[in-house]
């Protein structure tokens, strides 16, 4: 009976932390902003660093994503160049670059899971990391707010 | 994101717009026509498009392409294709006057017998593909088919040729109606004819596909002309309902549980695996059938000069092979879309065009289909298609994709 609780305890302790997570000083810092292409960048200003994927909105009109096709690391890139295509049985559909910079990574899950981008668009199914080569350009873009004005007037 | 480049389907900031088969000028959502079967789409879920100039059903619900895709494959998938134009021949010039605007033997067609055609320009190009079903042994009485986004085309083109045809040939007179607002459904897959059999006494088994016949459909005994064949390679009908009765035909055949109401996402991924072509992207009024690998489609007693418009073309395409060939590819690595271009192996020389292409729900691969240069068209032929400035490995395939399973 002690012995089991001996263990229990530690467990419950370990289920509480994840709750504490946003406590965190460097989450506080993620943000989010979107452009009208319907893609979403999360720059975490500690490493410069900026995840970008599609929006819920992006991946209900596209349908049935099939293929993803990404640039390779180390790619530079220019903020609203053409850097890979979503393809789903419809369509296909270009990734503009939101910002300017390097890839560093990008979400090699998507090769055999593209279909992670209709699940999970703003989680799993991120595309790429930039790290930004200007981060003024992060600020300009549009907020959770103007995103979702963008979406209800089309 | 969103500057969606396909065959079909465009999407203009926010809104997916099918373009195609439509006429020029951008349509406002009021102009646009509706079906008799509108309001059941929108009640079912339809997500509307405009298409061809019709308020038309892309998907419904939340059911993605892909599942509805399959769901015709392996069940049955009913289609609103009541935008198609239906028209009636009658008189005892139909069957010339029709003979004078395509090049297919429809004088040999047997009673409730139909065919594939093409309404050809003067230069043996394809005003239009077109399905022609006889009605009379005698030749006196038809039912013809066309494509929406052509209506203009064909109705100016038909009323020009009738005009002269009644002028010339004042003892063949014609009779042309076109049926308005009648409903054209399209059911399709391998659980259609028992699903359709359930609503008829008509033995269906004894039509084949290529036939009709008329029957009596319902509760209610509507008589509705039944046309075995369609657009996916399955075995199906389309439908012809009076206009009373178009809404309760059709729900009565929703409701079998196989049954599910298909798109037109669904219609253009299904047609292309099975190697057809949809107007205004695989054939337009440049391209002859004998370019489009449609030349089974032109009779073998009508290949005389002057037998139907633009013949002599078509003759000497047939004879010495013509410049370019409508054939399958599968590519690898990325799917090719409309306008991709073709290179030959060594990704140097220019040698043709995609006109349209997808990812294949059914093969899981990516297939096109398009217009290569005449010698480079034979099945197993290596070349490359530029797809976002890459080239890519592709081959030459035969259609259809998808084997067909037709009822035969």
């Amino acid at each position: 009976m002690y012995a089991l609780r001996a263990i229990a305890r530690p467990a419950t302790a370990a289920l509480r932390a994840p709750r504490m997570a946003p406590r965190f000083a460097a989450m506080r810092f993620l943000s989010t902003r979107y452009t009208e292409e319907h893609e979403w960048v999360t720059f975490d200003p500690a490493t410069k660093v900026g995840t970008i994927g599609i929006t819920d909105y992006a991946q209900k009109a596209l349908g049935d994503v099939v293929f993803v096709e990404l640039p390779a690391e180390g790619t530079e890139v220019e903020a609203g160049e053409s850097i890979g295509a979503v393809e789903s049985v419809k369509a296909a559909s270009d990734i503009y670059a939101p910002v300017s910079g390097t890839v560093e990574a990008i979400n090699e899950l998507l090769g055999d899971q593209p279909g992670l981008l209709n699940k999970s668009p703003t989680q799993d199914g991120w595309l790429a990391k930039i790290k930004l080569s200007d981060e003024a350009q992060f600020n300009v873009l549009l907020n959770e707010a103007e995103y979702k004005t963008l979406c209800e007037g089309q | 994101m969103f500057a969606v480049r396909s065959a079909t389907a465009v999407a203009r900031p926010g809104r997916l717009v099918l373009r195609g088969l439509s006429t020029s000028a951008p349509v406002l959502s009021a102009q646009l026509k509706k079906t008799p079967l509108y309001d059941l789409n929108v009640k079912n879920g339809a997500k509307m498009v405009p298409f061809a100039g019709w308020d038309m059903p892309l998907s419904f619900g939340d059911v993605g392409q892909t599942t509805a895709h399959k769901h015709v494959r392996e069940a049955a998938g009913l289609f609103d294709v009541s935008h198609m134009l239906q028209h009636e021949f009658s008189g005892a010039g139909a069957q010339d006057f029709l003979l004078s605007l395509t090049p297919s033997s429809l004088d040999k067609l047997p009673e409730h017998g139909s065919s594939l055609s093409v309404l050809l320009n003067k230069d043996g190009g394809i005003i239009d593909d077109t399905i022609i079903t006889k009605h009379a042994a005698d030749g006196s009485k038809w039912y013809v088919v066309t494509n929406a986004g052509r209506s203009d085309e064909d109705v100016a083109h038909i009323k020009e040729q009738l005009a002269e045809w009644t002028k010339a040939n004042p003892d063949k007179p014609v009779k042309w109606e076109m049926l308005e607002g009648w409903g054209l459904v399209a059911l399709q897959g391998p659980k259609s004819a028992a699903v359709l059999q359930a609503l008829t006494d008509v033995d269906l088994s004894k039509i084949k596909f290529g036939q009709s016949v008329f029957a009596e459909v319902g509760k209610d005994k509507v008589r509705c002309h039944i046309a075995r064949g369609g657009y996916t390679g399955e075995d199906g009908f389309e439908i012809s309902i009076p206009p009373a009765s178009a809404v309760s035909v059709t729900e009565q055949i929703m409701a079998n549980t196989d049954v599910m109401l298909i798109g037109l996402g669904a219609r253009d991924s299904l047609r292309l695996e099975a190697g057809m072509c949809l107007y205004g992207h695989d054939l337009d009024e440049t391209i002859s059938p004998i370019e489009a690998g449609l030349t089974w489609l032109v009779g073998k007693d009508r290949r005389t000069e002057g037998s139907f418009p633009g013949s002599s073309r078509i003759i000497n395409e047939i004879a010495n092979g013509p410049s370019r060939r409508r054939v399958g590819f599968e590519i690898k690595g990325a799917p090719a879309r409309e306008g991709s271009k073709i290179f030959d192996a060594e990704g140097k020389k220019e040698i043709g065009v995609i006109t349209s292409g997808i990812p294949s729900p059914t093969l899981g691969v990516n297939v096109a289909m398009g217009y290569i240069k005449n010698g480079q068209h034979k099945k197993g032929t290596k070349v490359k298609v530029e797809v976002r400035k890459k080239l890519r490995d592709a081959e030459v395939k035969p259609m259809p994709f998808v084997p067909a399973k037709y009822y035969k």
